[in-house]
């Protein structure tokens, strides 16, 4: 019950949103606030139970909600929560916060409708979190997309129609393919069983045949890439996080890009291990391909909120890397990386709206010396490039190193090509706060700096990565016992590479060695 | 006591968050006050746990802190945790000890600057930061503070943020050292993935059980460290960022770019002693390195105009004789010139400061001179400094380090003959550049007229450090002279004493230092005959500084700057020129494909009702004729 | 049988239709072109009912009644509209939705 309590508080409330403008200009946004602060005690009370209940093994949920919709399709209500959803939802809420707060002084016109759609959209994307069906799970997965195109289409900048579009047709076609495959697995439940299903745990024990699986598996690494934007299929990326407004790109970044994520942790890769294990260093390879090609566009840009966009792609690269690495250790670098890079490129994204508002320009050649006007800006502004360039003791140095760690074992050249990301990365954040912060201030223009309420966002985010950076362990050892479940498939499949099982051996042999002296 | 070992890098953490957040309310006194008290009461509890260390050594010759696990699932572990051995103790005690004096100074140097609580802020958390780098137990967490110091150095030399060179210098500093860095970090990965522990202890018992010597694995790793040390050491390859470092305020180049974290490469290779003692190869290129870098950077600073530059290139040029000494194995030596190093250095640009501070900000020597009479204090400590450098014989601190260091590659089974006589060659350069230096600022006519001398918050660190620089010396002399053995006993308990080479008697010791004495004498005497006004040479206004192509190339610290701009940099900037993608134009491709696809079928839309039925009943038809057949 | 003359009226007169709605331009005489079609189609629905001995077809002519009627209305309102707007009842007059 309090799984579709989650989702249904934002859906509920977003057209007591939409109303909500008629009473004052402030409602909406404090209507949004409470429903989704409402979303985050929840989750925080879930997380606080206790998570060693959870054993390995598919289908076993910290809580669960199944009621049947349409049997005799294989159609189910079925809502499942375990240690990945949970933080993933946290930081949905979260982030959903943050977005409100960015766009307090931004959004003017039609405020109601606009937080409706946000609240739609974040109750679209915590249903994709939940939702074990995978009929159930493409209802949410479209579901977040149609509002997600009107806050571009209508709050968007000078080119939200093109960008808008690039959006929802490249996502579409992703989804697409996602469906074909669904449906496909769903029909070879009832060819195999003689009924068709569309749950999880049915299709989980499902035996494709190598051939089919092969197609299935594409379909479904296509249609969660394309939401990660990961090259080649991250062209609407940087114009879409661009033109959006400042709270969309917030979501857009923080929380659209992790669902792809997720869908290729929940249901790729454990769904086709066998095919997964000869696909991924492939996978391994768009994503060094990824992290370096992002950081090189990052540096072209002189567009502050595309060079942002391009710093996500080479950042989503490290999570693709993570993720196919086959390790635990990289798989749980990669979870990190998700909630690391939400937080830092959420900051990010923040502070570039508020140099649009306050110089409406993005170009950075017209900025430059404005530590001395804005000073709380500008030392946010450092603190997440510091972020962003992956500097120790931050959130974004765990995702980073944990990954590398942990893919070094399964691809050596991969790993030390995604090291030089580091350097790139240096140089693109460098070079956003030297032109925009440091240097000469080009023209005297008053600008007032953050208000309190951002200030305190910011802080608040900083807090968390330097708490995550210090302390990781409150992310890494929830979702710990789902990374740890991923792994297994593979070691389990026959054709494997046979680096991963000795990881494994190894980080035994390790424990015990930690364990005796 | 010991156990209060944390707060040594908690206090300047402190000084720095409340700096960072309340510093703006501060009255510029209460900035001071937390900014030196910081690092102040940190020094003093360095003191403290060094006293209580003391007692129990050489027993217990290590100290173990575990403040929380850091990282720990899937077989990493990784804790805060920290390591006090004898090395370092003796890191943290100069870390805080030169770092409080340098703050003292800071305090008056940067009083009318209106950046002062953040100058604070960032010289706080770089103590902070190069305390983790030392007592840090994992390598992740010495990562921590080596990527901290790499920060705050950023920040430190870009201080002064209006200046877009300075920008640009702060930056190069920061990506060079990165390219180092991320060497660093790859070797972590193998590292882990071979040993699967990053505790440095464990690691190295591990290593040494697992990779025969000369073993590719070691070779590899101990060069991708050694790449690391090097970018963060300022040597060759990577060297080229440290002159111009030196935009940052001198207090800044005295802290982070001579006394302490560009010394942060030596402390890797030497905590990591036993990695390297598995890579013959690769010691014997750190000793190439050191001796080419030591000669490159002394070329370099003869003939430099600014005396800060001259300074940096005196420093990496000491630091390349840490890198020789710690390429034949004398890990000791390297310390102890490390230690001494810091002293003179820092005395070296604090007096500098001094002088760049009553004269204006004047940085060029060439409007320099006669400041003997104007500032005493100033000129009798910069002068201790420079005969430390130039290791004067006998009273000077400089002159038992480096005779140690060249002595040890004299002696050593892992060196050459040709590598001490370079390492002689640079020990005349360095007096002669040293020397130059002293006639040029401080001797002959007034050029920029004084303002006076600095106050008592700058002339306390110098007269200490300036103390410091004469007698820190006197901790280790060699048999000939003394044979004090205080510094090589304490260090033994840490790092390996290095073995002789059969026949390396007294005597050959003896010929071996009055070829040190001579060659330094021959500087300084060399000096006095170019610079000093009044010499034949000086009268006829000639100076190595002139437009020859070679004076160019060594002013230019031979032409690194230009070959990597031509390798790298421009290529990078062609490369990045164009904001729009290739990946993009196939999309649009796509579109343009779909849109001429439109017109072309938009043809059949006439917009007549009576067409449509027509189409509609031939297609019809013919649907109905294909069922026919 | 009674149902081969039937539909073999229906066919006539729903090619009688079909040439109408091709053949003429104003487009009241295409409306009732367009009745006659349907009203050709019911014929044959019936028809085949009674062949069949079904109900089912006097259902269909019930459905195709009410379809034509409803058709009618809306078309007439749009022919209503078109004459207001172009003055004409010429449907090659009109090519608004020109692709």
């Amino acid at each position: 019950m309090i799984l579709w309590l989650l989702i249904l508080i934002p859906i509920l409330a977003a057209p007591l949103a939409w109303m909500g403008q008629q009473w004052s200009r402030n409602a909406p946004r404090w209507i949004a606030i409470g429903t989704l602060s409402v979303d985050c005690l929840l989750t925080l009370l879930l997380l606080s139970q206790d998570h060693s209940v959870q054993t390995s093994g598919h289908g076993s949920w910290l809580v669960e909600s199944h009621s049947s919709w349409i049997p005799r399709w294989g159609i189910s209500l079925h809502l499942g929560l375990d240690g990945l959803s949970v933080i993933l939802i946290l930081l949905t809420a979260f982030i959903g916060l943050i977005a409100i707060v960015a766009s307090w002084t931004e959004i003017q016109s039609r405020v109601g409708f606009f937080h409706c759609n946000v609240l739609l959209a974040l109750g679209g994307v915590i249903g994709v979190f939940l939702a074990i069906d995978l009929f159930l799970f493409f209802f949410f997965w479209e579901l977040m997309l149609v509002p997600m195109y009107l806050l571009i289409a209508i709050w968007g900048h000078a080119h939200r129609r093109s960008a808008s579009f690039k959006f929802f047709l490249f996502t579409q076609a992703g989804s697409l393919l996602l469906l074909v495959a669904i449906i496909a697995l769903a029909l070879l439940h009832q060819h195999t069983t003689g009924r068709p299903s569309f749950d999880y745990a049915d299709l989980m024990e499902l035996t494709v045949t190598h051939g089919m699986a092969w197609w299935l598996m594409l379909a479904f690494l296509i249609g969660f890439v394309v939401k990660l934007g990961a090259p080649p299929f991250h062209s609407w990326l940087p114009d879409t996080y661009t033109e959006a407004p400042t709270g969309a790109s917030i979501i857009l970044a923080g929380i659209l890009a992790k669902t792809g994520a997720y869908g290729l942790l929940r249901f790729t890769i454990p769904l086709f291990p066998g095919v997964m294990s000869e696909f991924a260093p492939i996978v391994m390879g768009f994503g060094a391909v990824g992290i370096l090609y992002g950081a090189v566009l990052a540096c072209c840009q002189t567009d502050i909120k595309r060079l942002v966009a391009y710093s996500s792609i080479s950042h989503m690269g490290f999570f693709l890397l993570g993720a196919f690495a086959g390790t635990e250790l990289a798989l749980q670098g990669a979870v990190m990386q998700l909630v690391a890079h939400g937080l830092s490129i959420g900051a990010l994204f923040m502070m570039a709206g508020a140099l649009q508002e306050r110089f409406q320009t993005r170009d950075m050649r017209q900025m430059g010396g404005l530590w001395g006007m804005t000073p709380r800006l500008a030392t946010m502004a450092l603190f997440f490039a510091c972020a962003s360039l992956g500097l120790p003791g931050l959130a974004n140095f765990i995702g980073e190193f944990l990954v590398l760690f942990g893919s070094y074992s399964a691809q050596p050249v991969l790993t030390i090509l995604a090291s030089l990301g580091m350097v790139m990365a240096a140089i693109y954040s460098l070079g956003m706060m030297q032109r925009t912060f440091f240097g000469q201030q080009r023209e005297i223009r008053i600008a007032s700096d953050l208000s309190n309420a951002a200030f305190g966002t910011l802080l608040l985010i900083a807090v968390l990565q330097i708490w995550l950076g210090l302390y990781p362990k409150t992310v890494l050892i929830t979702t710990k016992p789902v990374m740890n479940m991923l792994v297994q498939p593979v070691v389990a499949s026959p054709n494997l590479t046979h680096q991963p099982s000795e990881s494994v051996s190894f980080s035994t042999i390790f424990t015990s060695q930690v364990s005796a002296p | 006591m010991i156990s209060l070992l944390w707060l040594i890098p908690a206090l300047p953490l402190a000084g720095f968050l409340v700096l960072a957040l309340f510093g703006g309310r501060f009255t510029r006194q209460q900035v001071a006050w937390v900014g030196c008290g910081s690092v102040g009461t940190a020094a003093f509890t360095t003191a403290l746990v060094g006293w209580e260390f003391f007692q129990g050594f050489p027993d217990h010759e290590s100290y173990h802190q575990t403040l929380w696990n850091w990282i720990d699932t899937s077989g990493l572990t990784v804790g805060v945790s920290w390591y006090l051995d004898a090395l370092s103790l003796l890191m943290v005690a100069v870390i805080t000890g030169i770092g409080f004096l340098i703050h003292l100074y800071s305090a008056e140097y940067m009083a009318g600057d209106e950046g002062y609580a953040r100058f604070f802020a960032y010289m706080n958390l770089f103590v902070a930061a190069m305390l983790t780098l030392v007592l840090a137990d994992n390598l992740l967490l010495l990562y921590l503070g080596w990527e901290g110091v790499g920060l705050c150095s950023y920040l430190l030399i870009g201080f002064w943020y209006r200046e877009p060179e300075y920008g640009t210098a702060a930056q190069k500093a920061f990506i060079v050292t990165r390219i180092g860095d991320t060497a660093f970090a790859i070797g972590l990965f193998i590292l882990f993935t071979q040993l699967k522990s990053l505790s440095i202890q464990q690691v190295q018992s591990l290593a040494t059980e697992a990779w025969p010597v000369g073993s590719n694995l070691a070779t590899i790793v101990a060069v991708l460290f050694l790449i690391g040390a090097v970018g963060k050491s300022a040597q060759l390859p990577l060297q080229v960022w440290l002159p111009d470092a030196m935009a940052g305020p001198t207090p800044v180049s005295a802290l982070i770019h001579a006394a302490t974290m560009v010394t942060a490469g030596v402390y890797l290779i030497a905590r990591m002693h036993h990695l390297f003692a598995l890579a013959p190869l690769v010691q014997e290129v750190i000793a190439v390195i050191g001796l080419a870098t030591l000669l490159l950077a002394a070329t370099s600073a003869l003939v430099q105009q600014d005396i800060k530059r001259v300074l940096a290139y005196s420093t990496m040029s000491q630091i390349g004789y840490m890198f020789l000494a710690l390429g034949v194995g004398a890990w000791s030596a390297a310390l102890f010139h490390f230690l001494t190093h810091s002293c003179f250095k820092a005395l070296l640009f604090l007096a500098a400061g001094s002088v760049i501070k009553s004269l204006h900000h004047e940085q060029n020597i060439f409007w320099m001179g006669g400041l003997r009479r104007h500032l005493p204090w100033t000129f009798w400590t910069f002068l201790i400094g420079a005969a430390a450098m130039s290791g004067i014989p006998l009273i000077t601190s400089g002159f038992y380090s480096k005779d140690w260091i060249l002595w040890s590659v004299w002696s050593s089974p892992l060196s050459h003959r040709w590598i001490w006589y370079g390492a002689l060659l640079g020990a005349m350069l360095t007096g002669l550049y040293s020397f130059r230096l002293i006639f040029r600022v401080f001797f002959g006519e007034v050029r920029t007229q004084p303002t006076g001398e600095p106050g008592l918050a700058m002339r306390v660190p110098l007269v200490v450090l300036a103390f410091l620089a004469l007698t820190v010396g006197f901790l280790e002399m060699p048999h000939t002279l003394g044979n004090v053995t205080l510094f090589s006993q304490y260090l033994s308990h840490a790092l390996p004493t290095m073995e002789l080479l059969p026949g390396m008697d007294e005597s050959s010791e003896t010929r071996e230092q009055l070829a040190v004495t001579v060659s330094a004498l021959l500087g300084i005497g060399l000096a006095a005959i170019l610079f000093l006004p009044g010499s034949n040479f000086s009268r006829r206004g000639a100076d190595l500084s002139t437009g020859r192509p070679l004076v160019t190339l060594l002013q230019s610290g031979w032409g690194f700057d230009r070959l990597y701009d031509r390798a790298c940099v421009r290529p990078w900037f062609l490369l990045t020129r164009n904001p729009g993608e290739l990946l993009d134009r196939g999309y649009e491709w796509l579109t343009v494909g779909a849109e001429s696809c439109h017109r072309w079928m938009s043809h059949t839309q006439t917009g007549h009702v009576r067409w449509y039925a027509a189409t509609v009943v031939v297609g019809t038809l013919v649907l109905l004729g294909l069922f026919a057949m | 049988m009674l149902s081969t003359p039937a539909l073999v009226l229906a066919m006539m007169l729903f090619s009688l239709g079909l040439v109408g709605l091709l053949s003429r331009r104003n487009i009241l005489y295409m409306l009732l072109s367009l009745e006659i079609m349907l009203n050709a189609a019911s014929l044959a629905f019936i028809a085949g009912g009674a062949r069949w001995g079904q109900v089912d077809g006097e259902i269909m002519f019930l459905f195709i009644l009410t379809l034509a009627a409803a058709e009618v209305s809306v078309a007439l309102g749009i022919v209503l509209q078109l004459s207001y707007r172009f003055h004409t009842l010429d449907v090659d007059a009109f090519s608004e939705m020109k692709g």
